[in-house]
């Protein structure tokens, strides 16, 4: 038994790589029997991959889903930033510059836009939950913007770390609710060309919610989507604390 | 040769993510602004001057789509190390909140698309594609 752990403890990649295979193996099973195809292989591995990282995290206690467990530690390093960054900006392999440029003012003001509404939405929300000061609607608005942006501006505001603690929360609600919702949504938002996906990108901003989503619609928009959202969680950051706060803090006082 | 491929895609995305820190210190926020973006056009800028030179041939490319197509095992690997019970047990409130960014973004998709020109839709996946994907 010890062999076998440690066996697999040491090629901690060549795991995950097996593992993701199977489960994508399995995913393209249950799309072709269970859904006749209508809901994508991929789309099912990502909801299975998120059901297994809640299950990962409930029983070791850890924050890294499945690779709390220490044999299936090589997940962390094959989903981490640097190959998923890598992975997605070999997307942009063969795509249209021309396509970007048509779509880049839509594109710019969809991260203004897309900060300003998640951080207004965020705000309310934290409101009518009773936290009405500036310093906690703002950090908990801009938890709704990205799960960096929140502690970010939580800490240049001066929120407690309750607060802080719940905006990184409903960061990573976003995040996993944007990976499952996005292939939902897509229909009815029209979002089936480079320009919608531009526009979706940076109405989101998170970079892995988009990522996931958008790898669960259709592949070829990664590239556009991925674009835009990289830029969104340092506008977050400059207006989060900034600009926006204060802004608040002129509307509710305190 | 592959590893000529490989090795442009991660200058690229070494001299992007360096961008992005770099404009990050200079707007004095403590985050990566667009590194991935950068990076992004940076290799399809060099990759369509290197391939109209003739310099990029199948075998560079290879490089390059092999973690194209690793994206999406990627992706599911990420979700499967995501601390997805914080996410669920960070109460109401943060559910909430997460939801409604979701919705109201999702919301302004159609009215950002009207902006300019009309895009087109792609054209639909054949089956073989979907499984692909």
């Amino acid at each position: 038994m010890d062999v076998f752990a440690s066996v697999f403890e040491d090629n901690g990649l060549l795991v995950a790589f097996a593992l993701i295979g199977a489960l994508m193996l399995f995913s393209g099973w249950l799309s072709k029997t269970l859904t006749r195809g209508r809901l994508q292989g991929s789309a099912i591995a990502i909801l299975l991959g998120l059901i297994l990282a809640y299950w990962g995290g409930a029983v070791t206690g850890g924050e890294d889903g499945l690779a709390d467990f220490a044999a299936l530690s090589g997940l962390s390093l094959m989903g981490g930033a640097m190959l998923r960054d890598f992975a997605i900006v070999s997307t942009a392999y063969g795509v249209d510059l021309r396509e970007i440029k048509r779509a880049g003012p839509a594109g710019a003001l969809s991260i203004l836009l897309g900060v300003l509404v998640s951080f207004a939405a965020g705000s309310v929300i934290a409101a009518a939950f009773g936290y009405t000061d500036a310093a906690s609607m703002a950090t908990i608005g801009a938890g709704a913007a990205t799960y960096i942006v929140g502690p970010v501006t939580g800490t240049a505001v001066g929120a407690s770390s309750e607060v802080i603690a719940l905006s990184v929360a409903a960061g990573l609600v976003k995040s996993v609710v944007v990976m499952v919702g996005t292939p939902l949504i897509a229909p009815l938002i029209g979002l089936n060309n480079p320009k919608a996906a531009m526009a979706f990108g940076g109405l989101m901003g998170t970079t892995s919610g988009v990522a996931g989503g958008l790898a669960a619609t259709d592949k070829r928009l990664v590239p556009y989507g991925a674009m835009t959202a990289t830029f969104y969680t340092g506008v977050g950051c400059l207006l989060g604390p900034s600009l926006l706060y204060v802004t608040l803090r002129a509307l509710v006082g305190g | 040769m592959v590893i000529y491929g490989v090795a442009a895609l991660a200058l690229c995305m070494l001299v992007g993510t360096l961008v992005g820190e770099l404009l990050g210190v200079a707007v004095g926020v403590d985050a990566n602004v667009g590194g991935v973006g950068f990076a992004m056009i940076m290799l399809v800028l060099v990759t369509s001057w290197l391939r109209s030179k003739g310099k990029f041939p199948a075998a560079s490319e290879q490089g390059v789509l092999f973690w194209s197509a690793m994206y999406i095992p990627i992706v599911i690997a990420m979700a499967s190390t995501q601390n997805v019970v914080k996410a669920v047990t960070g109460g109401p409130m943060a559910i909430l909140a997460g939801l409604a960014a979701l919705v109201a973004g999702g919301a302004l998709v159609p009215v950002l698309t009207r902006i300019g020109k009309p895009a087109q839709p792609l054209a639909p996946l054949t089956a073989e594609e979907k499984q692909e994907a």
